[in-house]
């Protein structure tokens, strides 16, 4: 019980916004809620639910790059597909047996992990900030798309797998879990609904208790006053590349998800378009809060696949008013602003707060 | 053994020479003010100090260890603290939040809460404990960055103008928290304009002229030698008001 304690107080801080036996409450409906949804929907319809559910983590690892931690990534969607085509090229070569899926889940978030740690180390080891970062970050990202967009021929393979330039790689795989009497193979269906839940419910956890740590703490203090975060004796750099690393992992990880949810990626996975999302999701959520984000990412995707559909090329357009009114309207986020004005009732009044 | 040397240190930017040769001695345990006229290059030295910028030639010792070559952050671990003149606090963050962050690393976990109450209590900022630090008042502001400071446990603390837009009073219960620190054992090297302040808690003072070292000794030597006093008549004569120097060194 006391350990139990322990964990509740670390998941809450200055850094989260949402706490008490009112916010938990509120969090364990929801996720009743979000449990119990397969048993009220088709399985089709679940399928593209998790489709929405695999962007949330490159959104949490932006949230925390950028919103926490002041760095504006333009290149999310580089780690994202490195990891996607990373974990084709494995589970096409190796295939999906003995759990292999899972092992190349994790190799493929390593190899995005890696190249950000060595593009970062050069960032900021290189003092580089503001609006340059985020000109190298999308750089990046741009030339990954050019480079895999021209291995059409079929001298660009990797063992068995062709990476197909513009037309993308396909046929890998899905997730795999192995079982006795018969492996579970993760369609776009209930099982992997579950899954990648059980993922997201844990990777929020684990964020939530990261940036209400004193790394958190440090990480808030260099988006504030880098100057003086230095001043108090933190290598600031190494908190920002470890940041980055961590946000750069969790784009890997989306990009595996996606990667397997529909056996398939393109290099315009990572194109200009694609990139930018990504940002819109986190501004227009709330970038300096993680459950803000979460929410905002969800409600945007959901916004944007109905306007697909009854407005087909509309929906960037729309996309782009909504990040304009954002940054005019609610420059923190529109979740965020209804969060506060729920939130307003309830909150004790600080002196001077206004 | 003094605890922080400056030797033959040299500065230029461009054909700029802003630092010129300086030899600045800080014993352990004084309270040393840094002062001069407008563009005398306080602040460059200051930042050589401080290592937000690198001497051009020279060398800096600070408890006997070369730290010419050392980041910022690596010589505030080895004991320096500094407050800026604009103050530096993280303004969208609370009040308390802000002496954890300075703190964090020097306490263990159990005893952070007391240690940052004990804080607030010093500073007087134990009701504002909550507050956004950018919605304090300028003199709060201050108050929280010296805080922050010398929550470090400093053994020499750096003050760059500490009493800028302060009150009298402020500066004066300035003064003496800065004279309770040294009492301590803190080693303060203060950049000030303000006089008042210089004689309330200076034991050394040193004058820096067009980048080099004018004059030093005692406020009582510094204010009885007419040089400095020309140095500072020349800047208000050229400039016709000497507004830059509230109070002068005849104050």
């Amino acid at each position: 019980m006391n350990a139990l304690t322990r964990i509740f107080r670390r998941l809450e801080g200055p850094q989260t916004l949402g706490r008490g036996p009112f916010f938990w409450v509120g969090f364990l409906v929801v996720l009743v809620g979000a449990c119990a949804y397969p048993l009220l929907s088709d399985g089709y319809t679940v399928g593209n639910t998790v489709y929405f559910f695999t962007w949330i983590f490159m959104a949490l690892g932006l949230c925390l790059i950028w919103g926490y931690g002041g760095s504006l990534s333009f290149g999310q969607t580089a780690f994202f597909g490195i990891a996607g085509y990373g974990y084709g090229i494995l589970t096409i070569n190796f295939g999906a047996a003995y759990g292999f899926t899972f092992v190349a889940l994790v190799l493929a978030m390593a190899l995005a992990a890696l190249f950000a740690a060595l593009l970062g180390y050069f960032l900021f080891f290189g003092r580089i900030s503001g609006v340059f970062l985020g000109i190298v970050t999308l750089s990046v990202t741009l030339v990954l798309e050019r480079f895999m967009a021209q291995t059409a021929g079929p001298e660009w393979r990797i063992g068995s797998a062709r990476l197909n330039g513009f037309n993308g790689m396909s046929n890998m795989p899905p997730l795999t879990i192995p079982w006795p009497g018969g492996d579970i193979v993760l369609f776009p269906d209930v099982q992997l609904y579950y899954v990648v839940l059980g993922l997201l419910v844990v990777v929020y956890l684990a964020l939530r208790i990261l940036v209400n740590s004193p790394f958190g703490n440090v990480l808030v203090a260099i988006r504030e006053n880098p100057e003086r975060a230095e001043m108090l004796g933190y290598d600031i750099r190494k908190y920002q590349l470890g940041t980055f690393v961590i946000g750069a992992a969790l784009a890997g990880l989306s990009g595996v998800l996606y990667t397997s949810w529909g056996q398939y990626i393109t290099p315009s996975s990572m194109g200009m378009t694609a990139a930018a999302l990504p940002i819109v999701w986190v501004a227009v959520g709330g970038r300096s809060d993680l459950t803000t984000t979460l929410i905002g990412t969800l409600t945007v995707l959901a916004v944007f696949q109905a306007l697909t559909i009854y407005g087909s090329q509309y929906a960037l357009v729309v996309m782009g008013a909504m990040l304009v009114l954002t940054v005019l309207l609610a420059p923190s986020g529109l979740i965020l602003a209804l969060a506060r004005l729920i939130a307003r009732p309830f909150a004790k009044r600080q002196p001077g707060d206004a | 053994m003094p605890l922080l040397e400056t030797r033959a240190l040299n500065k230029r930017f461009g054909g700029l020479h802003v630092t010129n040769n300086v030899d600045l001695v800080l014993k352990t345990g004084e309270v040393h003010c840094l002062i001069g006229p407008n563009g005398a290059g306080k602040s460059t030295l200051f930042r050589l100090i401080l290592g937000e910028h690198l001497p051009s030639s020279g060398s800096i010792l600070f408890g006997g260890e070369d730290i010419t070559a050392l980041k910022p952050f690596q010589r505030i671990r080895r004991g320096m603290s500094v407050k800026f003149q604009v103050p530096g606090i993280f303004k969208a963050l609370s009040v308390r939040q802000n002496l954890e962050i300075a703190m964090q690393h020097h306490y263990e976990p159990a005893t952070l809460g007391d240690e940052i109450g004990r804080l607030l209590d010093f500073l007087n900022l134990s009701v504002d404990a909550e507050r956004l630090a950018g919605n304090l008042s300028h003199g709060q502001k201050q108050w929280l960055e010296i805080g922050m400071a010398i929550s470090l446990k400093p053994r020499l603390l750096l003050l760059d103008e500490p009493t800028a837009g302060m009150s009298p009073e402020e500066t004066h219960a300035t003064g003496e928290m800065v004279k309770r620190l040294n009492a301590e054992g803190m080693t303060v090297l203060a950049v000030e304009h303000d006089m008042a302040f210089v004689r309330q808690v200076a034991d050394q003072v040193t004058v820096l002229h067009l980048g080099g070292v004018f004059a030093q000794g005692s406020i009582d030597d510094i204010v009885a030698d007419e040089r400095v006093a020309a140095i500072y008549l020349g800047q208000s004569t050229a400039h016709a008001t000497a507004h830059e120097q509230p109070g002068g060194v005849h104050a």
